[in-house]
């Protein structure tokens, strides 16, 4: 039995979202940020909430394959944009990732391991997307523009060497694998 | 009787073995407090009190039950919870215990208090719902700072707490002393204070509760690094069995000590769910976390150092009070600042005279729990102070004063009574030097003071006791002693291993480095084993993650559990083969027979059986084994340190620049040498410390929580609580020591706490460095480009006062 009262609220509305190239219907206040919708309406929880303001960066997706403060954006402003999550970089594209049951790690992914770029791993999806959105906008990013890059988000636990070696490192392999396409290390994403 | 070669068998122990965590944090798999969702789950948030010290003049929550989507609100009188209450086993004239109220019943303490809580169908109607309560307070003046808190007539905290003076310990005091003093050649001091900060895991605090009807349980999944403790204190507010609480935790994104403590939301949120019979969900938003979540460090030292004409330390006296904000968090107490800071301020020292007062106050700000370093990184930046103006004043080598007075021979007991096990203190010192000298810094800093720049090196030398058993926290006097850690291993039929710890992972790594031990215990393939941990219901019993005790204790509990399965699986094969246990052997996934050539052949025996083949014989064949063998295959395990601890230990350099036009001090380079022992995984051990050098220089330089006059938290958002970001904290060489352990199972001591003590040491003396020639010395951090500005600029004016005075 549920005895929650009904709320009335005169601004539900019905949006539609493609999230990692699938289409989503959600009914949502208007209020809902997009990081909400995709953690609790859709069950996307790799993206992370770190302060709600715009700074740490743990809610970072990419929109249109730019990385975006899902925090700072209304779910319905996200309507007709590609949006991705952490849950789309490994090869099954829903959520795998090693393990029983789960995919292959991506390149990226794998450089994060490798470096141990993560601890707790809470700021950890955040920094993938960021990593990956600006990979593919900048190939060729020199080791310092990846630690500017890299500025932008907040982990608690790393002290960020590891994560700017591991980014570069996967940037490097990435333009190695350019050069010689029959390189099996290739990113499949550039 | 001729030997067999012992197989050669790989270990995993002392690699950088790849973490078994990370496939499902990087693929977004992680499961965090608030990625768990249950059936008709309710969310919570909280009325919060907006005034620093008052009297609640009255509480209307009834305009809360009217705002669409709140399904509930309760107040300190709905729930009738029983208080937290920290206790220390000292006289009252040493410690006087305050009760920390779930909700706040008739006075408020700190602006952030919690005052009621709002239950709704969503986040985003309970904090409509927030707005709609009515609270009105009759205000009494605030006690926002350690001066204003021991002033005469302060108005009191607690009206139990006399002076607002919740400990008042004189730990040590040589006889003499004074005269020590007197006839010292040379004698330093610093007044020296350190800022309010906050351990700021990235995942904030938060808890989802529900209640069983058929286990007859309360589930209480939350982020803490102690579940055992939080079921303890939830069971008692709650007046229920501790049987009927299961306190589970899911990963955690981070803690540094902030999640090491009880806190009172999570009860809350448990009873609103037991109320409700309904789930409910409350996750802390960043406002709350920076404001009102427990904060840590503020401390004020009044030191002094007498040395003799070579610069040999001859006594210390310190007077050291720790603002402890509004409440004793449990289960250490408002001890835990000044008892770290009295019981181990000498450190890596040879210290013939001690005198030390350690005071804990509390005033209206919030509560304070303990955080990575627990004190030391304030004290060892007083010390290290001590030293290198003693340097000044005897015209010595900063380096070379240190490497007269660090502790050589070990065992060393020390004048605070404490026995420091075998460490690299003078050899870490000697190295860390080494490798700033090899990298050229001592020239460049001379080219830059010719160009009229202002570079600085410093140093810190500490060492940090880990192992802290029973016996170092009956020492304190702890009435919750934390100490022992039991592990159980456990192979089910296929041969694969479950094993559990009683302490609680929040990036340490634990599920690959206590597995490292189990596989190399058991000579059994990594990917067979898993670690189980955060369950109260699963683990017997266990004190959690802090003071760097998992590796050192759990890991030992694990390691001797582990050991004892593998007798187990000797004898069970032993039995079938009719031979002695001792002449079986582990590895690889079996058991062989170490067959001597005299051994006569066993008919119908092979001399291999794998671990399924034993687990089969364990439990589904138990017909075959002899009486004096039970079925199955587990063994449990406790382990405890019952001498002073284990000591890890490090130097610490770094080079800084200030730039005199805005002050900035820019860190150059940063070298740590440490030792922990033996390293489990090597790549872990860096990754704490670069971790904690992190943490360190963002106390040194950034972070503080500052209070108005009125009370009011300056950190509200990550606008005002400047964290570092990859701009700010450089990249880190860190160079290895292994001093082994005597004392621990795996020869390792702890290494989660290290970079944060040594930093802030390292980048004041730095910057002092950078000073020299301005004659300013601070002793104060987080060191502000405002303070660093003011000081170059005070060189110019100096410098040009000379000019034209000449
Ligand atoms: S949660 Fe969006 S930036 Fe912090
Ligand atoms: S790994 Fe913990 S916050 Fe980055």
């Amino acid at each position: 039995m549920n005895t929650d009262p009904v709320v009335t609220h005169p601004q539900l509305q019905l949006i539609t979202l493609d999230v990692n190239g699938e289409q989503h219907e959600v009914v949502t206040e208007p209020r809902r940020t997009l990081v909400d919708v995709l953690r609790h309406d859709l069950r996307l929880t790799g993206t992370h909430v770190g302060c709600e303001h715009g700074i740490c960066g743990a809610c970072t997706v990419l929109v249109d394959e730019r990385p975006v403060r899902a925090c700072l954006m209304f779910a319905a402003q996200a309507e007709g944009a590609r949006i991705r999550t952490v849950e789309s970089l490994s090869d099954d594209g829903g959520g795998g990732g090693g393990g029983a049951g789960g995919g292959e790690l991506n390149d990226l992914q794998r450089a994060f391991s490798e470096h141990h770029a993560l601890q707790c791993g809470f700021c950890t999806p955040g920094f993938l997307m960021l990593a990956e959105g600006f990979l593919a906008e900048r190939p060729e990013a020199t080791k310092e523009e990846i630690r500017e890059v890299v500025a932008s988000n907040l982990c608690r636990c790393t002290g960020y060497q590891t994560i700017v070696e591991a980014i570069d490192a996967c940037a490097t392999a990435r333009r190695g694998a350019c050069a010689n396409p029959c390189d099996s290390s290739a990113g499949k994403e550039h | 009787m001729t030997e067999l070669p012992m197989r050669e068998r790989e270990l995993l122990v002392g690699r950088s073995v790849a973490r078994r965590e990370d496939p499902r944090l990087l693929s977004g798999r992680g499961r965090f407090v608030d990625d768990i969702a249950l059936p008709g789950m309710l969310h919570a948030q909280f009325v919060r009190s907006t005034v620093a010290h008052a009297e609640l003049a009255s509480v209307d929550v009834s305009a809360v039950r009217e705002v669409p989507g709140v399904v509930a609100v309760f107040t300190a009188e709905d729930l009738e919870l029983g208080d937290i209450v920290a206790q220390l086993g000292r006289p009252l004239s040493e410690f006087v215990p305050t009760a920390m109220p779930v909700l706040a019943r008739d006075k408020v303490r700190y602006v952030g208090e919690p005052i009621a809580i709002v239950v709704a169908r969503d986040a985003y109607a309970a904090e409509d719902g927030l707005e709609a309560a009515k609270v009105s307070y009759a205000t009494l003046p605030p006690v926002v700072s350690e001066e204003a808190a021991l002033a005469d007539g302060a108005p009191l905290v607690h009206a139990e707490a006399a002076h607002n003076t919740l400990v008042d310990v004189s730990l040590f005091a040589t006889d003499g002393i004074d005269q020590v003093f007197e006839s010292a050649p040379c004698v330093v001091a610093v007044d020296a204070t350190t800022g309010r900060q906050n351990a700021l895991p990235l995942e904030t605090r938060g808890a989802v509760a529900h209640w069983d009807d058929r286990e007859e349980q309360l589930v209480l999944h939350t982020c803490t690094q102690i579940p055992h403790q939080v079921r303890t204190v939830t069971s008692r507010s709650l007046r229920l069995d501790e049987r009927a609480v299961r306190v589970v935790v899911p990963d955690m994104g981070g803690g540094f000590g902030q999640k090491c403590v009880v806190g009172r939301e999570e009860i809350a949120a448990a009873a609103a769910a037991l109320r409700l019979r309904r789930p409910v969900k409350w996750i802390e938003d960043r406002k709350d976390a920076l404001s009102a979540s427990f904060l840590a460090r503020e401390q004020h030292y009044r030191a002094r150092a007498a040395f003799d004409a070579e610069g040999r330390i001859l006594a210390l006296d310190t007077d050291v009070v720790c603002d402890m904000g509004a409440y004793s968090c449990y289960p250490f107490s408002a001890g835990i600042e000044p008892l770290m800071a009295s019981a181990e301020m000498p450190g890596v020292y040879k210290l013939p005279a001690y005198r030390v007062r350690g005071r804990a106050v509390t005033t209206n700000k919030a509560p304070t729990a303990p955080y990575r370093g627990v004190s030391r990184p304030q004290y060892v930046m007083v010390m290290e102070r001590l030293f290198e103006r003693a340097a000044r004043e005897l015209a010595l080598d900063p380096v070379e004063i240190r490497r007269r007075n660090v502790i050589t021979d070990f065992p060393y007991t020390g004048v605070n009574n404490i026995t420091y096990d075998p460490g690299s203190y003078l050899e870490s010192l000697n190295l860390c030097e080494l490798l700033v000298r090899e990298e050229g810094w001592y020239e460049k800093q001379a080219a830059a003071a010719a160009e009229g720049r202002h570079l600085g090196i410093g140093y810190s030398c500490f060492s940090e006791r880990t192992g802290y058993g029973s016996a170092a926290f009956a020492q304190r006097k702890m009435k919750v002693v934390p100490g022992f850690d039991i592990s159980e291993v456990r192979m089910d039929t296929s041969g694969a291993v479950s094993f559990t710890t009683g302490t609680m992972n929040h990036g340490q790594s634990h599920e690959t480095t206590m597995a490292q031990i189990v596989a190399d215990e058991l000579g059994l393939d990594i990917a067979k084993v898993r670690l189980h941990q955060g369950d109260t219901d699963r683990i017997t019993y266990g004190f959690g993650t802090f003071a760097s005790r998992s590796i050192t204790i759990g890991g030992s509990a694990v390691r001797l559990a582990a050991a004892k399965l593998g007798e187990k699986l000797c004898a069970i094969a032993a039995a079938r083969w009719g031979i002695t246990p001792d002449e079986v052997e582990l590895g690889e996934g079996a058991a062989r027979r170490r067959a001597a050539p005299d051994t006569p052949d066993i008919p119908n025996a092979p001399d291999l059986l794998t671990y399924e083949e034993i687990a089969d014989i364990a439990y589904l064949q138990a017909h075959l084994l002899p009486k004096d063998i039970e079925p199955g295959l587990s063994a449990t395990a406790t382990f405890d340190v019952f001498n002073d601890g284990t000591f890890s230990n490090a130097t610490h350099a770094c080079v800084v620049e200030l730039h005199a036009g805005t002050g900035q001090v820019e860190i150059l380079r940063y070298v740590c040498v440490e030792d922990c022992g033996v390293a489990i995984n090597p790549q872990v051990v860096e990754g704490q410390c670069r971790g904690g050098i992190a943490q360190g220089i963002a106390g040194a330089l950034f972070e503080q929580v500052t209070y108005d006059a009125q009370g009011e938290p300056s950190a509200t958002g990550f606008m005002d609580y400047k964290v570092p970001t990859a701009h700010e904290i450089p990249d880190v060489l860190i160079h290895h020591l292994e001093t082994p352990c005597a004392f621990t199972e795996t020869g390792a001591k702890g290494a989660g706490e290290g970079g944060t003590i040594g930093a802030p040491a390292a980048v004041l003396n730095a910057v002092n460095d950078a000073l020299r020639p301005t004659g300013v010395e601070l002793d104060h951090t987080p060191i502000t480009p405002e303070t660093v500005h003011r000081a170059l600029n005070s060189t110019r004016n100096s410098a040009l006062n000379r000019e034209l005075s000449s």
